[in-house]
């Protein structure tokens, strides 16, 4: 269950974060869910990935790799 | 009573010369009953001077973040507390990325870097990156990498970059409101060089950092003067982090005068959608301006924002009946 909010960092127990889901459509994510570290982003013309130094890479249809890689 | 409109038909339509900067900030302040006027004679001064065909571009960010400049729309400064990290791409997934892009159908590509102007490093990825497309990919290569020297201009020549992007951003008045690391006259000096070196010039801006309607007036006169091969249209979208963090985006009618503003005042140049199009204009926005003056655009993601996705981008211009350029008609 992710604990962060993915757009602004801050945390999802806290605060409306209404305006960050809905600008999430036109952004990839910049923390990570899950420790709120920023992520490394590479947008490409017709996707995106992220990459947590701690919890591993994503993508728009990507699972989070367990091994972190 | 005839206004600003019969003149532009006039001067613009019929002998295909721009409006001056007077004319263009009449047209950016004509009443909202005269917009519909104001982008239909766009759309016949662009299909007039050139033709009916768009232009359809793909965008990549070769290194990301970082940057030492303080353009303050900018999340890729490394001076603002923006949570984009700095990033570089690996050539295969650049390649990849081309392949994308050619896929859509686009015919060109632009690699871009955030930088104040490239280093020994990034010239160097830069040339195995366009060698690389070049065995891969049928599409026209184009780069940005913020302010050269005559020896990058005359390597990027030499490796076959076709077009360069600089954008001057904003009218020289306004531009120390916007960017204090460096100035609107260095912009200028690359793009000097990028012209005289054969290269095709790439150079447009973005609206709504806080500039008035005359500065946009301005801005419209000095990029005629500089007469560029394209020009790229942004609309603010504010970044988090970034001191235009909090601003507002362009009401969707001031965007779209200042799309007909723009045409009247570069009636033969390439006047492409940029960032910013989704949030400022929406879906019916972007089809108001292909049939008011536009005639190109970027499908796909931008840099570190996303855009619509390219098949709907390429299902509106089919129904518009706005045939995509052909990668032969540009070579």
């Amino acid at each position: 269950m992710a604990s962060w909010c993915d757009r602004c960092g801050g945390a999802l127990a806290d605060g409306d974060h209404t305006r960050c889901t809905a600008a999430r459509a036109l952004e990839p994510p910049r923390f990570c869910p899950d420790c709120r570290r920023r992520m490394k982003v590479q947008v490409l013309p017709s996707g995106w990935s992220a990459s947590c130094a701690v919890h591993g890479r994503t993508g728009p249809d990507q699972p989070r790799s367990a091994t972190g890689r | 009573m005839r206004d600003v409109l019969d003149h532009a038909h006039d001067r613009v339509l019929d002998h295909g010369t721009g409006l001056d900067e007077a004319g263009v900030l009449a047209v950016l302040r004509l009443p909202d009953d005269r917009l519909p006027a104001a982008l239909q004679l766009a759309h016949e001064v662009r299909m007039r001077w050139c033709g009916p065909e768009v232009e359809v571009e793909g965008i990549v960010s070769l290194k990301t973040g970082g940057c030492p400049e303080d353009c303050h729309f900018c999340s890729q400064s490394g001076l603002f507390s923006s949570p984009v990290r700095s990033v570089w791409l690996d050539i295969p997934s650049l390649v990849a990325a081309a392949e994308q892009t050619a896929a859509t159908g686009a015919t060109e590509f632009c690699i871009v870097a955030a930088v104040r102007g490239p280093d020994d490093k990034l010239m160097a990825q830069l040339r195995e990156g366009v060698a690389a497309i070049r065995e891969a990919v049928d599409i026209q290569v184009a780069a940005s990498l913020g302010m050269l020297t005559q020896a990058q201009v005359d390597e990027l020549v030499a490796i076959g970059v076709h077009r360069y992007n600089h954008n001057l951003e904003t009218a020289r008045s306004y531009f120390p409101q916007v960017v204090t690391t460096h100035t609107w006259q260095e912009r200028w000096d690359t793009l000097s060089m990028v012209r005289a070196s054969g290269m095709e010039v790439c150079c447009g801006g973005i609206l709504g950092l806080g500039e008035s309607p005359a500065q946009r007036a301005e801005f419209a006169c000095q990029l005629a003067a500089l007469d560029p091969h394209e020009v790229p249209l942004n609309f603010l979208n504010p970044r988090p982090g970034t001191p235009l963090g909090d601003r507002a985006p362009v009401p969707a009618r001031d965007a779209l005068r200042a799309i007909a503003a723009y045409r009247l005042a570069l009636p033969r140049t390439i006047l492409r959608y940029a960032g910013g199009r989704e949030i400022t204009l929406g879906d019916l926005g972007t089809r108001d301006g292909l049939l008011g003056g536009v005639n190109a655009v970027i499908v796909g993601n931008y840099l570190t924002t996303l855009g619509r996705p390219a098949a709907d981008d390429l299902a509106l211009l089919d129904e518009l009946q706005l045939p995509v350029k052909a990668l032969s008609a540009t070579l």
